[in-house]
């Protein structure tokens, strides 16, 4: 009876520590040793994703997974090479008048959608016409309402006039194109969301074409033999299957039930060092186009005093906060801007750790007594707020965890709350009811901050959350958005981050990186700025590693 | 007894009403609203004019009365809607391709219960605080309290990355279709079979637990007392008549878990990657997807309704000592 | 009185449950003077560690020690049990007496709320609350034991239904006692049985219930432990931080077990049918 009780957590110490050992059955293919083996065509590539997609017209999608799957099957005019820079896709060319506001592509003409229709001027402007119907639910309107008017001046011309000098013209037509052909009569109706082509038979024009579509379960998408940059993909099929758990995943991972995941920072640092893994995966790592950041509510007095903001970024140890939450795989962030790109002023400082400093800042904006509880007061009240961010997200509640515990130190008083997405976007966000927000910002291909720190942006649907006013940040960021040369937009926008790094508004805390894993038995795959992605269809099995014949 | 069930019958009309008008209401009431979530690129405005265009389509700027009226005279064609997710399919396709599974992995995962639960119990009872008594209580507790997640990825460990004899995720292998027939139904077999062990381990202490204490209470009765006196062998007297009117609070209990079969644990289904009611559903409450909330609420409802009539009705029947209705 | 006492402490394991329970409750209320370390203080320096003599439980992914969070850990967990449950037996005893006792209408009227509460989405439900109000650990308990009283209003009803109608009850409203009095002293005592066995079930499941509610992200919110986050916290490190998921899972499972023994051995012996045959038919060895 006695042992009864123990017997089952000795059962259970039993299996973790297998576990623990690592202990690997499967073992490793031997992978052939030659890294040159000749491309060939053939087997199946199965990515893990953790959520299901929702639509397959990426255009009307908001989710990440619905555009990953969607940037195999679609294209735009323009994609961005490994290098982020502006590359020609279904446009071979173009020329953008000096004035910014006149642009003329060129197309391919050995462009064919998976249904075998001839690519033409007129899908470009149909796609035009979607994203600008007043009854078409894509939350990516913007880019192209600003333009005046567009034409196909011949099948493999088009013409764009913009109404005013819009910087952000080229890169917006890297926006999926869509099939005249097919869809014109539900983007007339308004009813695009229920075209067949959003549900089970979606054309594009990219190098892969849509198999099936089993919701929850997997996105299977098989080459287009057609394809029109070098003829088909090597890989024959792709599989996105959903594994909601991170768990899970890694447990595929190391089952081999799937060929490419996203590695966390843990399961990066600590748990695929072991010989086995090294030989099976490669793993990469490289920086994400986003950025975590903490905003302050400008609208409390305590926050509007630059040097309480001064003293709080003092306050938290950057370097020590990347290394606990995403154990230093990631850089230093000083601004909205990547570093490395062109945008970046590279001359800006990040706030270093001076708890000292801090706390001499605090005293001079008046906060110099403290409570029984070592607060700081003034006027009697203790200097507490509450830090929001959202539910289920592991690595902002590390990062609020942290900054509360670096702030208890300085003497303020933090608490947390974890707010479900939806209720933090609607109550907190956009009413501006909060104190201060952890969050993560994606930062596109386009360094245009307006929408983030102009003024006028602090109505409640915009969002400037933190409620910024500079007039200078909003006479440079006009200027950044109304000139399409580049190092004139660039000197707007250094300034800027000189500016941002300064004022802080926002305390820009890291750039993560992504860290995905691959099967070794896959080559080609090149590293760069952009990720591993952009060179997909060069991916490639030697005949002899094929995994996956079937089919 | 038949005025009784009529008199149910008519007023769980009124009631199916009452339920679904103060849920729809519950539900809208919650902060944020299905278009809130339209975000694409933040900084781009167009998102509140999205926002605002699927909020006409949704008929969410019309107030509560209205929107519950909509939707109620459509329900009552059987017309359940559209999901409000970017799919924009109808909301029985989507419960649709979802209730399968679960309902299987329910259905077998409760006759496995039943079939351990009956035994297990009656043989806990007629051996009180014996050594089997003793050991199964433990085993049947350590089942209920070890968290499902837990127990699934330690399992998963084991047999799905270690000893490999089992698939880790999903329901189906990738090359399912190019199986032999039979070869697809042990794969199908191979890829629940951790899950139900999972819900089965978890759900047994509740059934037997039950099953051991009205056995209990019945063996102690008179009449299994004067059926022992008449000699009959002890394997009769337990077997035929002790355990029939042990069962009674049983047949209940199961009667009442009915609606629960159309529910998923989004918790075991996130884990094993399984399509289920339990993620649809969490889903659809974080996306605020209103349609499929309630289209899946009014199945439940009715289906609670009527489990309810039919177990307060079979042990109505059963039971003389309760009287359904006033007699007096 | 002394009947009870005598059999319960014949219950071996009902015993050994008691003891644990009033250890876990010791060790839960001394946790402050306990604990060896702060359990909400990050350490960079410390991520992970393996049990040792400075951690003995180890420590979590930002360096806490997991000893002193399982013991402010022991706090929470046993309070939203207590709490939570409470609240729902206590609304589960008026409402089922309600609707037994009285039958008719207000017996419909309860047994149809019963129905909206089990249709209605408990997941939403917290939703909106919590969104609503500040989550917090009296949030959360309150939640749990609002949505989780139909159970036990069911099995009230269900013995007043049935000793509604035995003698001694009739006997009593012949002599003209009071309905209150009739309820609180003869058939609320016989209901109890049935009401123990959901409590001692009900208590360890509202444990379970919050580490669910953490897995989705609703629980306690950080950086307060309880055994259900960490362990939930510790399910993304099966293997190289086993203790994260070993000690809470063993806490919850030993709390568990201890539970549901003291609370069948309680109720083994306050039912006095049980009692009598304690002796004779029951202890066969068939």
């Amino acid at each position: 009876m006695r042992s009864a009780s123990l017997f089952a957590p000795l059962v259970v110490a039993a299996a973790l520590v297998l576990a623990g050992c690592g202990v690997e059955r499967g073992g490793a293919d031997e992978p052939v040793a030659l890294k040159d083996a000749a491309p060939a065509q053939g087997d199946t590539f199965i990515e893990a994703s953790i959520a299901n997609i929702s639509a397959l017209i990426p255009n009307i999608a908001n989710d990440s997974a619905s555009h990953e799957v969607g940037a195999l099957i679609y294209n735009g005019l323009v994609t961005y090479d490994r290098d982020l820079k502006v590359a020609p896709e279904l446009a071979t060319a173009w020329t953008f008048s000096p004035d910014c506001k006149h642009l003329t592509f060129k197309l391919r003409d050995d462009v064919r959608w998976h249904d075998g229709k001839p690519f033409t001027a007129d899908d470009v402007v149909f796609t035009h016409a979607a994203m600008v119907h007043p009854k078409t639910p894509t939350a990516y309107r913007e880019d192209f309402d600003a333009i005046e008017r567009i034409e196909a001046v011949d099948a493999h011309t088009v013409d764009v006039t913009y109404r005013t000098p819009y910087a952000k013209a080229l890169q917006s037509w890297s926006m999926y194109m869509l099939p005249k052909h097919l869809l014109e009569p539900y983007v007339k109706e308004g009813k695009l969301r229920e075209a067949p082509q959003n549900r089970t038979a979606p054309v594009g024009t990219g190098p892969y074409r849509f198999k099936e579509w089993k919701s929850g379960e997997k996105v299977v998408l098989v080459a287009n033999p057609d394809y029109f940059e070098a003829g088909r993909p090597y890989l024959s099929r792709v599989v996105f299957r959903v594994i909601p758990s991170q768990a899970t995943v890694f447990l595929e991972l190391k089952a081999k039930g799937v060929d490419g995941a996203s590695l966390t920072a843990l399961q990066y640092k600590r748990q695929t060092e072991y010989p086995a893994f090294r030989k099976a995966y490669n793993r990469f790592r490289y920086a994400v186009n986003s950025v975590t950041y903490f905003a302050f509510n400008l609208k409390d007095p305590r926050f509007a005093d630059k040097r309480v903001r001064h003293a709080i970024a003092h306050a938290i140890n950057k370097q020590e906060l990347m290394d606990h939450v995403i154990l230093g795989l990631g850089r230093n962030a000083t601004g909205p801007y990547l570093p490395g790109t062109w945008a970046f002023n590279s001359s800006v400082q990040a706030f270093p750790y001076d708890l000292a400093r801090a706390k001499e800042l605090l005293a001079q904006a008046g906060w110099r007594e403290r409570d029984s509880e070592g607060y700081l007061v003034k006027d009697g009240k203790p200097f507490a707020f509450e830090i929001l961010t959202n539910q289920g997200n592991d690595e902002r509640k590390k990062i609020a965890e942290i900054v509360q515990a670096s702030l208890r130190e300085l003497g303020l008083k933090v608490d947390l709350r974890m707010v479900e997405w939806a209720t933090l976007l609607k109550e907190h966000v956009r009413k501006r009811n909060f104190d201060a927000l952890v969050l993560g910002l994606g930062l596109g291909r386009d360094p245009d901050m307006f929408s983030l720190f102009h003024s006028s942006k602090t109505r409640p649907e915009d969002f400037n959350v933190a409620s910024y006013a500079n007039p200078e940040v909003d006479r440079l960021l006009e200027r950044g958005r109304a000139t399409c040369v580049q190092e004139e937009r660039a000197t707007q926008y250094h300034r800027v981050h000189e500016i941002l790094a300064d004022e802080i508004p926002v305390i820009f805390l890291y750039h993560r990186d992504a860290l995905p894993a691959v099967t070794s038995r896959v080559r080609g795959v090149k590293p760069s700025p952009s990720g591993i992605m952009y060179n997909f269809p060069e991916w490639y099995v030697p005949r002899e590693l094929q995994r996956y014949t079937a089919g | 007894m038949l005025t009784y069930a009529l008199r149910r019958i008519f007023f769980a009309i009124p009631l199916l009403l009452g339920i679904t008008f103060l849920s729809f209401a519950i539900i809208h009431l919650a902060p944020g609203e299905p278009t809130d979530l339209i975000q694409g690129d933040p900084r781009l405005e167009a998102s509140a004019q999205a926002r605002q265009l699927l909020r006409e389509i949704y008929g969410l700027d019309q107030p509560i009365h209205v929107q519950y009226w909509k939707w109620l005279t459509r329900i009552v064609r059987l017309d359940f809607g559209r999901s409000f997710s970017p799919d924009g399919r109808p909301v029985l396709a989507k419960i649709g391709e979802r209730l399968p599974v679960t309902l299987l992995l329910n259905i077998v995962e409760l006759l496995i219960i039943i079939a351990l639960a009956i035994p297990i119990g009656v043989l806990s009872a007629t051996r009180q605080y014996s050594m089997f008594d003793k050991v199964t209580t433990v085993f049947v507790f350590v089942g209920f309290a070890t968290p499902d997640f837990w127990l699934a990825l330690l399992l998963l460990i084991l047999f799905g990355v270690q000893l490999g004899w089992l698939p880790i995720s999903g329901l189906r292998s990738l090359n399912w279709e190019y199986l032999s027939f039979w070869k697809q139904q042990t794969d199908f077999l191979a890829h629940l079979l951790l899950p139900v062990v999972v819900a089965t381990f978890g759900g047994l202490a509740g059934f037997s637990r039950y099953m051991r204490q009205s056995m209990l209470e019945v063996v102690r009765q008179e009449y299994i007392q004067s059926a022992r006196a008449k000699g009959l062998a002890e394997r009769v007297v337990i077997g035929k008549h002790a355990l029939r009117n042990a069962m009674l609070p049983i047949v209940t209990i199961l009667g009442l878990s009915l609606p629960g079969l159309i529910g998923g644990s989004v918790i075991v289904e996130s884990i094993f990657a399984i399509p289920g009611m339990g993620q649809l559903m969490v889903q659809a409450v974080f996306e605020r997807d209103y349609p499929v909330i309630m289209g899946n609420l009014v199945i439940v409802a009715v289906l609670t309704l009527v489990a309810n009539l039919i177990a307060d009705l079979a042990y109505g029947m059963v039971d003389p000592r309760i009287r359904v209705g006033r007699r007096r | 009185m002394k009947e009870f006492w005598r059999a319960l402490r014949r219950n071996r394991l009902a015993v050994v449950g008691g003891v644990i329970v009033v250890i876990l409750v010791v060790l839960a209320v001394f946790a402050p003077v306990l604990a060896p370390w702060d359990p909400n203080r990050p350490d960079v320096k410390t991520i992970l560690e393996d049990p040792s003599r400075r951690h003995p439980l180890g420590t979590d992914q930002l360096g806490r020690d997991v000893l002193s969070r399982m013991l402010y850990g022991a706090r929470v967990s046993l309070a939203v049990g207590f709490v939570s449950v409470g609240i729902a037996t206590a609304i589960g005893i008026v409402l089922g007496a309600l609707a037994g006792y009285n039958g008719g209408s207000v017996d419909g009227f309860i047994m149809r709320l019963v129905d909206l509460m089990l249709v209605f989405p408990r997941f939403f439900l917290l939703l909106a609350v919590l969104a609503f109000l500040r989550p917090s650990i009296w949030t959360i308990m309150a939640v749990i034991g609002l949505t989780g009283w139909m159970g036990v209003t069911r099995l009230v009803r269900a013995e007043f239904l049935a000793l509604k109608e035995r003698e001694f009850v009739v006997w009593s409203q012949a002599i003209g006692a009071s309905g209150y009095r009739v309820v609180w002293r003869h058939i609320l005592p016989n209901a109890m049985a049935p009401v123990l066995v959901a409590m001692t079930l009900g208590i360890p499941a509202a444990i379970l219930t919050e580490s669910g509610l953490s897995f989705l992200g609703l629980g306690v919110q950080p950086p307060y432990a309880t055994w259900g986050n960490i362990l939930n916290e510790g399910k993304d490190t099966l293997e190289i931080g086993w203790w994260l998921s070993f000690y809470p899972g063993v806490a919850i499972l030993v709390t568990v077990l201890s539970y549901n023994l003291l609370g069948e051995g309680i109720r083994d012996a306050l039912d006095p049918r049980l009692r009598q045959a304690a002796g004779g038919f029951a202890t066969r060895k068939g």
